[in-house]
């Protein structure tokens, strides 16, 4: 059953509409579970709507396995999407860094507090992103490090790569994540993939972590696939490669090479030139979990990141 | 007047940014403003080339008291500006979301840790700022509620107003935010206008700088004493919002006094012309903003109006 959530008159003939999809069991008992699946934050971050896609796909398919609620919410940010803009498109703004909303405040807070309040009450939440245009991330799920015990476990069943347990700051506050886990909805924020891309292999891979998960949770009794065993790793053992110098990126590595410290991952070239204006060397031992993607860079761009403390 | 440049930061196609910054005066780092961080911000790009331009011709005069110095820095993010775009033009992101910066972090930390490192130790700090709202201001000076801020010396601009604000988890990566953090007097002064140059605004800005400057002893300089300004917290202002969505009219402006009930603005059907709502005051009081662009959405502020204050 498609349900409209959010729904705010535009100026000329059109509404901004946000809408979520809900696929109960055939014979719900009323005290079923409720899982939320949402997406679509960012307007161009799309590895999201496969994966919403699939999902529904899979949950249709084997409705008859389906034993609690799934509601899925592809386009948080339906304008931005549309468009091809990261925020929202009038107000330029980043809509996770609204949240959680003011029914006072203007436009993009009312919509921020009507959705939160929609999402209330689900026993999980699924917040789906895809780095941005310029990185590519491993399948991971990011934690705040004052949620990390509760979240942890849950996300070992997703079948991801790995766990980063970061540290907390307070800018990250106004987050969909932070906001739902401060009113006890346990939310797990997954990067994967790149911007404007879809990366299939790596939205089957989430689908079949959806699908254990939920069973984890009594709320799907279909065939699973064990999930993947992720590295959890913190802060302390994350090296990151900014560059130096401003250019063009050229990466010599991929996500999951194993990379010694002092080993080359790129270089940064100047095509007017024709000469190489910085090698970029790997920080530390470890997986390299983020590439750039984006070729143009400026000093301090990220070129990718190296996770320590693992073992080839 | 000395000319420095603060921070170089190279472009693989363009000229470098380059971060000036103009100093008056000899001495301790008395005081510090900046201009446009933000690509949109012209009027505060213009408010600081007249305080440069006055600056210049009160230091000639000997009008800069000995043992201090002021530092102007009239724009970061002119490289957004010129080609017309409000954040910062790789990725878009906010320089004035980066304080305090960090050197060894991403490209506008950078930039946000070249300009803060040259700004940081100045016994007050002045920054012309812009709201995410798209609308005009009754020129004022704002504050975070920080446990740090002192309003009674955001009154020595002689604006008519100081407003307080709570700042949300945003707002703690400002650079407002973070000159208090490093116990800076810190102020933002907010014109009538962002993305269009107001005279009569921007003349009004640079006067309670100056004004601001003398009360300081930082300045000799004989100006009007201004307003006795009156301070409020932001949430405590009255807020209005639209039910429709439309083509929008102001029917009144901000510094104007409104009785409750009276018409503010209307808003007329996109296609048939008829006026589908009208907005009205949900107060006595004084319109401290206005919403500014003809359209407008279901559920926006269009006003924000002090309450129960007369002029």
């Amino acid at each position: 059953m498609i349900q409209t959530v959010v729904s705010m008159a535009l100026p000329v003939d059109e509404h901004l509409q946000i809408k979520k999809q809900r696929l109960e069991p055939f014979a719900p008992t009323g005290k079923e579970k409720r899982i939320s699946v949402v997406t679509g934050t960012h307007g161009d971050e799309l590895e999201g709507q496969f994966v919403c896609y699939e999902l529904l796909r899979r949950l249709k398919e084997g409705q008859e396995h389906l034993k609690g609620i799934v509601d899925v919410y592809p386009a948080l940010n339906p304008l931005g999407i549309d468009s091809i803009t990261r925020g929202i498109p009038m107000f330029d703004l980043d809509m996770n860094r609204v949240f959680p909303g003011d029914s006072e405040g203007p436009m993009v807070e009312s919509m921020t507090k009507e959705l939160v309040e929609d999402l209330e009450g689900s026993d999980l939440c699924i917040d789906i992103h895809a780095s941005n245009i310029f990185l590519k991330e491993m399948p991971q799920v990011r934690i705040n490090e004052i949620t990390a015990e509760k979240l942890v476990p849950l996300a070992e069943n997703l079948n991801i790569d790995m766990i980063w347990v970061h540290a907390s700051a307070t800018v990250l506050e106004s987050t969909l994540a932070y906001s739902l886990n401060s009113i006890g909805v346990p939310t797990l924020v997954v990067e994967m993939g790149v911007g404007m891309r879809i990366t299939d292999a790596y939205g089957h891979q989430l689908v079949e972590g959806i699908l254990h998960l939920m069973k984890t949770q009594g709320m799907w009794d279909g065939p699973v696939k064990e999930p993947k065993k992720p590295i959890v790793s913190y802060d302390n053992e994350v090296g990151y490669i900014n560059a130096d110098a401003s250019g063009i990126y050229l990466p010599e590595t991929n996500i999951g090479d194993f990379v010694k410290e002092g080993d080359t991952i790129g270089y940064v070239v100047d095509p007017l030139t024709g000469e190489i204006n910085e090698t970029a060397k790997a920080p530390i031992d470890g997986l390299v979990f983020t590439r750039r993607e984006y070729p143009v860079v400026y000093s301090g761009s990220l070129l990718g990141r190296v996770l320590g403390g693992v073992e080839q | 007047m000395r000319e420095d440049i603060l921070y170089t930061l190279p472009s693989p196609y363009r000229e470098d940014l380059k971060v000036t910054g103009y100093r008056f005066g000899r001495g301790k780092k008395s005081a510090c403003i900046v201009g446009s961080i933000r690509g949109n911000e012209v009027q505060q790009l213009y408010v600081c080339s007249q305080l440069v331009k006055k600056l210049t011709e009160l230091e000639v005069r000997g009008a800069i008291v000995s043992d201090h110095e002021i530092l102007v820095i009239p724009s970061v993010g002119h490289h957004s500006m010129n080609i017309g775009k409000r954040f910062w033009t790789v990725d878009n992101t906010d320089i004035n979301r980066m304080f305090p910066g960090y050197d060894r972090g991403e490209t506008t930390q950078r930039i946000a840790d070249g300009v803060f490192s040259n700004v940081r130790d100045y016994e007050y700090g002045i920054q012309f700022a812009s709201f995410y709202l798209p609308g005009d201001f009754v020129p004022h000076v704002r504050m975070m509620d920080t446990g740090l801020q002192n309003t009674s010396l955001a009154t020595l601009f002689g604006l008519p107003y100081v407003v307080v604000r709570k700042p949300k988890p945003i707002d703690t990566t400002t650079l407002n935010f973070n000159w208090q953090v490093w116990e800076t007097s810190a102020f933002s002064v907010y014109t009538s206008k962002t993305d269009t140059i107001d005279e009569k605004s921007a003349e009004q800005a640079v006067s309670a700088v100056l004004r601001f400057l003398t009360r300081m002893g930082i300045l000799r300089y004989h100006s009007h004493s201004g307003y006795i300004a009156t301070i409020f917290k932001e949430d405590e202002l009255a807020v209005v919002k639209t039910n429709v969505g439309g083509i929008y009219r102001r029917l009144r402006f901000p510094g104007e006094e409104v009785r409750m009930g009276e018409p503010l603005a209307e808003i007329t059907h996109p296609y048939k012309g008829n006026v589908i709502a009208t907005v009205l005051s949900p107060t006595d009081g004084v319109i401290f903003f206005s919403h500014e662009k003809p359209l407008v959405t279901e559920n926006e502020i269009v006003y924000k109006i002090i309450k129960r204050l007369h002029i």
